[in-house]
């Protein structure tokens, strides 16, 4: 028998999203990349392959990176999400003012989870090698391919916070 | 309206500096850049439509059969489905509708011609009530003996992928070759005879997919007035209008497009799919309906044409080519899209961009049980220019000559004729200067390490043989400006460059300038956004609009002050009065006067085609580039690390260095793709097996070359604005050539088979004995 998810399946979650604590309610398969996007309100992290090769759905869950669509929203409860809304709060941060500037960007339907990538990447290792840029990145797809680019740009991004490598 | 004035594409005068301002020619930053790096940017899956239904396809696990029956009894039992569409809920037949061939129905009717053909839809009032309704529609069908490869398909007695009574007084009608090609010149046993040394081999091109990451969708709003709203993420969203219009019997003024910018579409959004089914569910619910396509079926609804080609090439001692025989079958899939096209097209080149006395190129798009192939960068070309390219090498090799004097000694002087016969075509460019920067910056001829190799190739691609774009340019009271321009931006970049243009061509601040598209209610005609058109037609058509405003405000400039006319004059962001010069913008507010109001200038720009030519017409330019790589071979594993890539394009003008190397690299790393591992794999009932992103493999950052290096050769010598040239798609013709080559000389065996996987390099170095270097 096929379920449809009545509204007595509904479950509770309280998170906090960007600063600030959301509720919602959702049956007990939606994933915390539906979550975000149709409960939430925040489209900014894009939907791709829904399973976890592609990067686009990338988010900070507890300060590290993971992919949206691979952690089910009843797993985040009391929990801290960050998305690229919330990395741009108040304008464009570095790091996106350098993927700009570097032509990082194209179609741009990949780039919120770049940037989310990125930032999760300089967090963790402020000076990063190009190998370990390339490395530490790889779980995010670009079909416009703007690799070069991107790695310019975190880069760019590590030097203007005092990290950078020779 | 006026009419527009029209010309043909020629070289626009060329100011001796580019862009009289300066923004022209420099890296202006992305428009819409900030938006789409914060999250803001709306894509389609972004939008809201409040109350709006959701739809889920009905597909069935094979790639071929008859469908007998479709019980939707149980889905309709389902709470909150709407709606089941079926076949049989169509009053006579099914609808077909297509780009040249009106074949492909809205939905399968009596039976499924590939993988992922919907059989039905499902329309609920939320996705889960959808999905759950798709799975509990019960089709029976009987699976028929598809033809899922070129040579199942070519068999005598193969069974036939589409009906003969689609293809009406079609010959060919009884076979699953749907068009073919054929282009000749010379004497091909005058040729022979003078010939030296002879190559043969056949080649093969795999069926990739574009993979966009929008996997893409489409939205359906019926309106209050009977029509339709339609939000797709589309290429042409005239083309889109046009199609909904014809199908569902409305007039254009009923069907407004909106298209949200695609993420990402090289190619694979051009064409309607899935839009007119949502407008047929969308009219008989009354309802808005909406479906956003798992990546899944947006690997089913496109994909590039697999290719195998025959090519036979004889060569002088001196390495001039001396005749070129090819046999190209286009595997193009279950419907013709704009397929035939394709084959035509690409075929057209094949025998590049080189002086060849006698050709013979004979191609054929042929059906097959499989995804509907399309349009996708490059056209045709890669496939061809594949088989090309490694019969020069073959013969340089022959010749102990090497891949760069090789194409030296036969690549066509500018004006030169490379398609000879009754449809010339003559090279619009020095392509000889893309080739010798190439091989400056790959450092051919230095000394290489071992298990390393070099290769080098060239690859053109004709652009657009007709065209029509037109604008509209709103020059504001105080002196913004407002450019409407149909071009979708899907990552190229399309509205930096009007804005840039508007900005020298109108003195207005560049961030005084927005730009107007995906909007067919507002935004007038444009035809497509393919074929790197946009920065020449689309481009002409917004630089006439800009001198169509610096002529109105003159005239009311005139008019408003009483200056006589003949004693004004007008030039990039200025008019010139008796009393000196001022800024555009500010004789602009001057004319407006206490009434202000605003200028409207519209541009067209129109390339009429020839109904003689096979093309349809004459190329308004070339796409060439030259690409060089450097690879090393792990010859245990076959692996193949890429230690520098190189590609030179043509490009006439570089409007936006940056966009330039952002287009130049992104197609060099796509063509990696299709030359080292992608390849859609079928199963015996037709099934892609490597469905999705898990199975599928695209270029990561870690398949980036450790050096890439992109160039461009400007001499200004393009049909577009400011002598400028289409570029979007050069640096993926000939990846794979110059990967072959360089594997061939890092390994001494030549694989004539894509892509260059590591058990392919393997396996053929295990056969020639050659893994084991001692």
């Amino acid at each position: 028998m096929t379920s449809t998810h009545a509204d007595d399946d509904l479950q509770t979650v309280t998170l906090t999203v960007n600063g600030s604590e959301r509720t919602v309610a959702v049956p007990p398969h939606r994933t915390l990349l539906d979550g975000l996007r149709d409960e939430v309100g925040l489209p900014g992290t894009k939907s791709c392959c829904a399973e976890g090769e592609c990067g686009a759905c990338t988010v900070l869950l507890d300060g590290r990176a993971v992919n949206a669509c691979l952690v089910l929203c009843v797993e985040v409860e009391g929990r801290d999400v960050t998305t690229v809304e919330g990395l741009s709060r108040n304008g464009l941060t570095d790091l996106q003012e350098e993927f700009l500037n570097a032509g990082a960007v194209q179609c741009g339907f990949c780039i919120p989870g770049q940037v989310v990538s990125a930032e999760y990447l300089l967090r963790t290792n402020p000076s990063p090698s190009e190998e370990q840029i390339r490395e530490g990145m790889s779980g995010n797809l670009c079909r416009c391919a703007g690799y070069q680019r991107i790695v310019r740009a975190v880069q760019a991004t590590a030097v203007r916070r005092g990290g950078g490598h020779d | 309206m006026t009419e527009a004035p029209e010309r043909t594409i020629e070289p626009l005068d060329l100011p001796a500096d580019p862009g009289p301002s300066g923004q022209v020619g420099r890296p202006v930053l992305r428009y819409g850049g900030g938006d789409r790096t914060s999250g803001a940017q709306k894509f389609l899956a972004d939008l809201s439509f409040p109350g709006a239904l959701q739809v889920a396809l009905v597909t069935i696990p094979v790639g071929c059969a008859d469908v007998l029956g479709v019980d939707t009894t149980a889905a309709r039992a389902i709470p909150g489905v709407v709606d089941v569409l079926t076949a049989a809920d169509f009053p006579s037949r099914v609808p077909r509708f297509g780009v040249s061939h009106q074949d492909r129905p809205v939905l399968a009717e009596g039976r499924v011609n590939y993988h992922g053909e919907p059989v039905a839809a499902v329309v609920a009032e939320t996705l889960d009530a959808a999905q759950a309704a798709a799975r509990a529609v019960r089709v029976e069908y009987r699976e028929l003996p598809g033809v899922y490869s070129l040579d199942a398909a070519l068999a005598p007695g193969a069974h036939l992928v589409q009906d003969p009574s689609i293809r009406p007084g079609d010959p060919a009608a009884a076979t699953n070759v749907l068009e073919d090609a054929l282009y000749t010149w010379g004497d091909l046993a005058d040729e022979e005879a003078r010939t030296s040394v002879v190559v043969a081999d056949v080649y093969t091109f795999p069926m990739v997919t574009h993979f966009p990451i929008e996997p893409g969708g489409t939205v359906v709003v019926p309106t209050d007035q009977g029509g339709l709203d339609i939000y797709s993420p589309v290429q042409h969203p005239y083309l889109l209008q046009r199609t909904i219009a014809s199908v569902a019997g409305l007039p254009l003024n009923r069907v407004r497009v909106f298209a949200p910018d695609p993420g990402g579409g090289f190619g694979g959004k051009q064409n309607p799919k899935i839009e007119p089914l949502l407008a047929f569910l969308a009219l008989r619910t009354r309802r808005t309906c909406r479906l956003v396509l798992s990546l899944e079926e947006t690997f089913q609804s496109m994909r590039r044409a697999g290719c195998r080609i025959t090519a036979r090439t004889g060569f002088t001692q001196d390495g001039e080519i001396t005749f070129h025989q090819v046999d190209a079958d286009f595997q193009i899939g279950a419907y013709a899209d704009v397929a035939p096209r394709v084959m035509a097209k690409g075929s057209y080149v094949a025998a590049g961009p080189y002086r060849v006395p006698a050709v013979r190129i004979a191609a054929r798009a042929v059906l097959t049980n499989t995804t509907p192939s399309t349009a996708f960068r490059g056209f045709g070309s890669p496939q061809v220019a594949w088989a090309t390219e490694s019969q020069l090498d073959a013969g340089a090799r022959l010749l102990g000559l090497d891949g760069l004097e090789v194409r030296r000694r036969n690549l066509v002087a500018k004006g030169e004729a490379f398609v000879r016969g009754e449809s010339e075509a003559t090279a619009d460019g020095e392509w000889w200067q893309s080739l010798e920067k190439a091989a400056e910056l790959i450092g051919w001829g230095e000394p290489l390490g071992p298990n390393r190799g070099r290769g080098i190739a060239v690859g053109i691609k004709p652009g657009a043989t007709s065209g029509l774009s037109q604008s509209l340019v709103r020059l504001l009271c105080d002196g913004s400006a407002i450019v409407y321009a149909g071009t979708s931006d899907m990552g190229q970049g399309a509205r930096t460059l009007w804005q840039q243009i508007v900005a020298d061509e109108l003195g207005t601040p560049l961030d005084e300038v927005s730009v107007v598209s995906g909007d067919t209610g507002t935004v007038p005609f444009d035809l497509q956004t393919s074929a790197s058109r946009s920065t020449v037609f689309m481009g002409s058509a917004v630089l006439e609009a800009c001198r169509d405003v610096r002529q109105r405000v003159l005239a009311l400039y005139a008019e408003s002050t009483g200056v006589p006319a003949d004693q004004l004059s007008e030039r990039p962001g200025a008019l010139v009065t008796p009393d000196g010069e001022l800024s555009l913008p500010e004789a602009a507010r001057q004319a407006l006067g206490s009434l202000r109001g605003e200028f409207i200038g519209q541009g067209t720009r129109r390339l009429r085609g020839k109904g003689n030519h096979p093309l349809g017409g004459d190329a308004a330019f070339y796409e060439f580039n030259a690409t060089a790589i450097e690879v090393e071979v792990d010859r245990e594993t076959g692996e193949l690390l890429l230690t520098k890539h190189v590609t030179v394009s043509d490009v006439g003008t570089e409007l936006n260095p940056l966009q330039v190397v952002s287009q130049d690299e992104g197609a060099a790393i796509m063509g990696l793709g299709h030359s080292q591992m992608e390849q859609l794999l079928l199963d015996e009932h037709g099934r892609i097996r490597n469905l999705g992103a898990l199975d599928y493999r695209i270029p990561t950052f870690k398949d980036v070359p450790l050096e890439l290096i992109t160039g461009a050769i400007e001499n200004h010598d393009g049909p577009g604005p400011y002598g400028s040239k289409g570029i979007s798609e050069g640096a993926l013709l000939c990846t794979a050539g110059a990967l072959g080559a360089a594997v061939a000389q890092a390994t001494g065996v030549a694989i004539p088979d894509l892509p260059l996987t590591p058990e392919r390099v393997w396996a053929a170095m295990e056969a020639a004995g050659t893994d084991r270097p001692d």
